[in-house]
């Protein structure tokens, strides 16, 4: 476990870096309040509503489910990948059915149009 | 004193200052150098007026951003919008606690080495996210959801392209994966030529560069997930960017071309090459990499987001399952 | 000075507890659901560490990968995706709060218990090197994983994808039929 007490300690001098200047800045920089500085950026007119009330498409959530499940086959991966030598054929032949189920989802996702944007 | 607290605390905590204040300036030069580089790619002449030839300029821009007034906007989520930076800096920094410098020279070697970089640099969306959203400008929100969704989507085929290094290395371990290349008198770039474009393809879309970098598409979301933020913080965003950048090319040079050994490691006659110290060989070859970042910039159009993500997941994720197939299959047939 | 050192796993482990626990609270117990969204992220990170500390590293890193950098990112795209301002306390899951509150209660009570007697049957700490070895040989976590996961328990393996598959058709069914919604309303942006 020892080799995880420097990460450890690097986290914790990586997460405090930011914070410390942060506060540093905070001391010395310049600042002069106002009204409209504080006004969200909008392209030349008033804003009229809020960032908060914007709608998104459906498809954010979409790609994101589809991220997840990938991101778990990928997980499956390293695992084998380590140990491919010792599980040799067997091992390959064995990831290649479990591939093969997923590209079935992959292409259904295709041919549905989920991988479309526009 | 050569306690357990030396051992564990104090030379771990010599090692990290060092590499951090490396990293940074490393970073903050890297600003200038892609100044420099670019407009020497347009025929301009760049930066040159804070000290000799400009070379003052990084930390002019430092000390500016440093007095720089910190607009927060009044319907932000205050506490979420200070947090967003520190979630970009922490984890790209944290990176570099296992990736070898050179022989014997890193922080920590372990054997998830390649999982936890993965894990941690994943976890750099939700400064992007968060970043966006608690801004509440309708550009944030857009710019920080699209770049959320173009991360997320060119972290698959990463994956995939890393697992078929992993095939040839069968380790995790980064030091481990330049060793296996040593033993194997080959860089991994040979028979990973495929792997490697997907890989880098992937890194230059997961740190939002061109002709990746739609959240920031200047023409259509002003800045994107950054556009209301200031000062210092905006600063975090900005060197976040470059430390992922100098994680990307690492990686691709601890992965693809055999991290701190010299060319052909193996072939004898080439041993007067060993007069140079693998640290700079490896540095020598995370700045090419960098080096092709900023051509990139220099040289491609951006890509509009629909073509973004049709290069993701039609052409990459596809290319990428095939490569694994072939890999597995050489690395099946040569052992067997 | 010596305490510290000595002592220094079981300190470690009592404050990423800790930690945990909090993280786990925060989620309840905050209005706002982003700021409970960053309140999951500190705890599965601080999960992930407890699994590096019990020697599962490669379960640690799977925590971080899978939890911290995947699903956290759809709940915060679900999240945004609904106004959450607009949202009022939902009665329906705070009106019956007491008998909820016993019987969450007890089903914890006789966990803990289980988990208790379980391991004091399994005797003095487990050997942590038993999940880094193949075949005798001391590998690394990832290695005893793949070796346990792709001869021992091959089927579970190959289900699990078929567990995904479908995942992936539900999501996309379900998807396509909020999309062509949208397409109606207009309302969509992207």
């Amino acid at each position: 476990m020892a080799a995880y007490i420097p990460i450890l300690i690097f986290a914790l001098v990586a997460i405090s870096f930011p914070i410390i200047t942060l506060l540093i800045a905070r001391a010395i920089r310049a600042g002069s309040p106002d009204p409209v500085k504080a006004e969200p950026y909008e392209c030349g007119v008033r804003a009229t509503t809020t960032a908060f009330d914007t709608r998104f498409s459906i498809r954010y959530y979409l790609i994101a489910v589809l991220f997840v499940i990938f991101d778990v086959e990928t997980i499956f991966l390293f695992p084998w990948a380590v140990m491919f030598d010792r599980l040799a054929l067997f091992g390959f032949i064995e990831m290649m059915v479990f591939l093969a189920i997923l590209v079935v989802g992959y292409v259904y996702a295709w041919r549905r149009g989920a991988l479309e944007w526009a | 004193m050569h306690g357990p607290l030396y051992d564990l605390v104090l030379l771990p905590l010599i090692k990290i200052v060092v590499v951090l204040a490396a990293v940074l300036l490393i970073v903050a030069y890297l600003t200038f150098f892609e100044r420099k580089l670019l407009s020497y790619m347009q025929v301009r002449i760049g930066p040159n007026r804070v000290g000799p030839r400009g070379w003052l300029q990084p930390i002019a821009d430092g000390l500016k951003l440093f007095v720089k007034e910190d607009l927060v906007p009044g319907q932000a989520e205050k506490f979420v919008f200070l947090l967003a930076p520190v979630l970009i800096m922490a984890p790209a920094l944290v990176m570099f606690s296992v990736i070898p410098f050179g022989p014997e020279l890193w922080i920590t070697d372990i054997n998830i080495a390649l999982l936890f970089i993965l894990g941690v640099s994943s976890i750099g969306v939700y400064g992007v996210i968060l970043g966006g959203w608690s801004s509440n400008s309708k550009f944030s929100l857009m710019g920080g959801l699209r770049s959320a969704a173009q991360m997320v989507s060119y972290e698959v085929p990463m994956g995939f392209a890393i697992v078929s290094v992993l095939l040839m290395a069968r380790t995790l371990s980064l030091v481990g994966i330049v060793e296996a290349q040593k033993a194997a008198h080959l860089w991994y770039i040979v028979p990973g030529i495929l792997a490697f474009g997907i890989y880098f393809i992937c890194g230059v879309a997961e740190t939002n560069r061109n002709p990746f970098d739609l959240p920031e598409a200047e023409s259509e979301l002003v800045a994107g997930f950054h556009t209301e933020y200031s000062g210092m913080k905006f600063a975090f965003f900005y060197l976040g960017e470059y430390t992922n950048m100098l994680v990307v090319s690492s990686l691709a040079t601890i992965m693809f071309f055999g991290g701190w050994l010299r060319p052909f490691p193996n072939v004898a006659w080439l041993s007067f090459l060993d007069v140079i110290p693998p640290l700079v060989w490896f540095l020598a070859k995370v700045g090419f990499f960098i080096f092709v970042y900023i051509w990139f910039r220099g040289t491609f159009p951006r890509y509009r987001f629909d073509q973004l993500m049709a290069v993701g997941w039609k052409w990459l994720i596809p290319l990428s399952l095939v490569n694994l197939f072939v890999i597995g299959l050489g690395v099946l047939l040569l052992k067997g | 000075m010596d305490f510290l050192v000595q002592n220094f796993a079981v300190l470690l482990f009592s404050l990423l507890a800790v930690l945990t626990v909090a993280g786990a609270i925060g989620v309840v117990t905050l209005k706002n659901p982003v700021h409970s969204a960053i309140s999951l992220l500190g705890t599965f990170v601080m999960v992930a560490a407890l699994f590096v500390l019990k020697h599962a590293e490669f379960l640690g890193a799977v925590q971080l990968l899978v939890y911290a950098g995947g699903i956290l990112v759809l709940f915060l795209f679900v999240i945004m995706l609904v106004n959450v301002r607009k949202l009022r306390p939902e009665s329906a899951f705070l009106s019956n709060l007491a008998p909820a509150a016993v019987a969450v209660g007890t089903l914890f009570g006789v966990m803990v218990a289980l988990v208790m007697v379980l391991s004091r049957l399994a005797g003095p700490g487990a050997d942590p090197t038993a999940l880094r070895t193949v075949e005798g040989q001391v590998l690394g976590n990832t290695e005893a994983v793949g070796w346990v996961l792709y001869r021992t328990y091959l089927v579970p393996f190959e289900v699990v994808s078929v567990i995904l598959l479908v995942a992936m058709i539900g999501a996309i069914v379900f998807g396509r039929r909020q999309a062509s919604l949208e397409r109606e309303e207009e309302g969509g942006q992207g």
